[in-house]
């Protein structure tokens, strides 16, 4: 019933505003954008987060968490929550981008917080993909692995896998640090820095695998699995043949 | 060959074709053991050899035929496949990815040479076992064991041997002789003692290692950078919340000197960032005059465990994880140990910010970075 109203309300919605949804950081929002976020929020989220964003014994509080919060956490499905757990997992989106804009129109509204960031503030054609490789093995790779296929945490969370992150998901949640994930700002990590790991991470996902078999690029324990099983149990087949009295 | 293992055939039915072929393989023992049935040293009977059934191409001449084309087959293919790697090498572009099912992609000359080389090996190794087994002689043998303690006579003999070198050495009579053996191979380890000692006591004028361990290039005043990118960092620059993997400024210079891989590794740090009222107790500093500043805590990199670099800092629990062996230590509460291996906190470093408003440190840490080790004393 809940996402059934949500499905109408986004539907009612996007029938009355469909604007395009490219937003500037320190743009400012439309009051009919902030008005329609507040109706889209009261209805799909204030039951979890509170009817002014404040949080609740469940779910944190939204004020602060700004635009590039909400932009992530709703454009990657990852909200509204699927079930209460250690972790949001992503799934396709419920809401549609005008929709998202509108709900981070309002949580912005209501406090400062990270914003989205520009087409130009993504756009890595002249980013330098060393810089951008040698920051990713220095903040990212130890939970997102140096392949960027993510990795455990403890208490149920993970880090999730990059491989279908795009450049706005992974611009928003640095200056977002959704979930378990800290906080990299534009204070330490300069927007052409970010374009710079947007740029490795994109070539990461672009990359091919020369030798086949990537086994997950999870490194010696699916690589020691298989030959252990694959390698080990092919020899020992062929040792059984060796011994095999010839008919 | 085949009349051969024909003539093995037909007289491994019978004990009496035993010792044709096992008098010159087995030894002795078969050869006493020959007449009527075989019994084994300790005086048992032997169990009585399994019926030999000759194979197909023993008996079948078109079977042979077949199995010496198969093994022929087998190494003209191998011959093909060097050629073919060879042309492969010269003429597959080494840019060129293709799709595989199940694989995926790989690129094409990988996979080619890989294939051509390694089948062409394997079907060396597998003509000549299948050569082996189907057309090589197949003469059952019976090759009995014996005791391993020698004859009697043979011990006997040995210890007499002894005895008379002893006599004869003089190593009896001539105590002064023993004795100075005796010590001389007793101080034979203090070389190797004298050498080692090395590794834990150092000269004077040097650092002890366990010193070389304590301090790193953390000064008072020394201004924090991140890594990667060495700019310094004031505190609006990082949102609660937030984390930055931090070096000393001066680790620049350490570079262009001597290469800065033991400093790096020694003052690698991380800043965390939390709502000071978050922070349940630190490692140091008074009421007035915290470690932290304003929320904003630094801890070394290192794991205590075993030295893995760690910044798997989990914002939500203020937790920062070890991936090598899970310790896991609470930022907010003194780095304390909650899970895991680790035995002692990450070392916590004291910062503040100077007279334009960047973060430095306010001395080294107060506590060895890095494993634990005896000479710490903690």
């Amino acid at each position: 019933m809940l996402l059934l109203a949500l499905l109408g309300t986004g539907v009612i919605y996007a029938a009355v505003d469909s604007g395009t949804s490219a937003q500037a950081a320190d743009q400012k929002w439309s009051e009919a954008q902030i008005e329609g976020g507040k109706k889209l929020f009261a209805e799909g989220c204030s039951s979890c987060h509170g009817l002014n964003a404040q949080g609740s014994a469940i779910a944190p509080t939204l004020l602060g968490a700004g635009a590039a919060g909400v932009d992530f956490q709703v454009g990657t499905g990852r909200m509204p929550l699927a079930a209460p757990g250690a972790q949001a997992v992503a799934k396709p989106p419920v809401y549609s981008q005008t929709e998202i804009d509108a709900l981070a129109a309002y949580v912005s509204s209501l406090a400062p917080g990270p914003g989205v960031p520009t087409a130009e503030q993504l756009d890595i054609a002249t980013a330098d993909l060393a810089t951008g490789g040698e920051l990713f093995r220095t903040n990212c790779a130890q939970c997102h692995s140096f392949a960027g296929k993510g990795g455990a945490l403890s208490d149920g969370t993970a880090a999730p896998s990059l491989m279908d992150a795009t450049p706005r998901q992974i611009y928003t949640a640095m200056v977002s640090g959704p979930q378990s994930m800290p906080i990299f700002g534009n204070g330490t990590i300069t927007v052409e820095e970010k374009q710079t790991i947007i740029k490795w991470i994109a070539g990461l996902q672009a990359d091919d695998n020369p030798g086949g078999l990537a086994l997950g690029r999870l490194g010696p324990v699916t690589e020691g699995l298989f030959v252990w099983l694959i390698g080990l149990g092919a020899l020992i087949l062929v040792a059984i043949w060796i011994g095999v009295k010839a008919k | 060959m085949s009349d051969l293992t024909t003539t093995n055939t037909g007289a491994a039915d019978g004990d009496h074709g035993h010792h044709g072929h096992d008098g010159a393989t087995a030894g002795e023992h078969a050869e006493h053991a020959e007449h009527t049935e075989l019994v084994l040293p300790n005086g048992r009977p032997a169990p009585a050899p399994l019926p030999h059934e000759p194979r197909r191409a023993d008996i079948d001449p078109t079977a042979a035929k077949r199995a010496e084309r198969q093994v022929s087959i087998m190494f003209t293919l191998a011959i093909l496949l060097f050629l073919l790697f060879v042309v492969a090498y010269a003429a597959v572009d080494k840019t060129t990815v293709i799709a595989l099912p199940a694989i995926g992609t790989m690129s094409a000359s990988n996979l080619t040479l890989g294939v051509t080389f390694g089948l062409a090996i394997f079907l060396i190794g597998a003509g000549a076992i299948h050569w082996a087994k189907k057309l090589m002689p197949d003469v059952e043998v019976v090759q009995l064991r014996h005791d391993l303690v020698s004859e009697p006579q043979d011990r006997a003999e040995a210890l007499e041997i002894f005895d008379a070198g002893a006599v004869d050495s003089g190593f009896g009579q001539r105590r002064i002789i023993r004795r100075t053996l005796i010590a001389a191979m007793a101080l034979f380890p203090i070389p190797l003692v004298v050498i080692l000692r090395d590794l834990w006591v150092t000269p004077p004028d040097s650092p002890t290692p366990s010193a070389l361990l304590k301090e790193t290039i953390w000064t008072k005043g020394e201004r924090i950078v991140t890594d990667g990118s060495y700019q310094p960092i004031r505190p609006e620059d990082i949102p609660v919340g937030g984390l930055v993997n931090v070096v000393p400024a001066s680790l620049l210079e350490v570079e262009e000197t001597e290469g800065n891989l033991n400093a790096r590794a020694k003052a690698s740090s991380i800043i965390v960032r939390m709502r000071p009222e978050e922070i349940r107790s630190q490692q140091g500093g008074t009421p007035e005059e915290p470690w932290d500043y304003q929320g904003i805590l630094v801890f070394s990199k290192i794991c205590t465990h075993v030295g893995c670099p760690i910044s798997l800092y989990q914002k939500r629990t203020h937790q920062l994880l070890c991936p090598c062996h899970q310790s896991t230590f609470d930022l907010a509460d003194s780095a304390k140990v909650v899970f895991g291996p680790a035995a002692r906190p990450m070392p916590q470093l004291a910062v503040t910010v100077d007279s334009e408003g960047y973060l430095v440190a306010r001395g080294d840490f107060q506590s060895h970075i890095g494993p634990s080790f005896w000479e710490q004393g903690s």
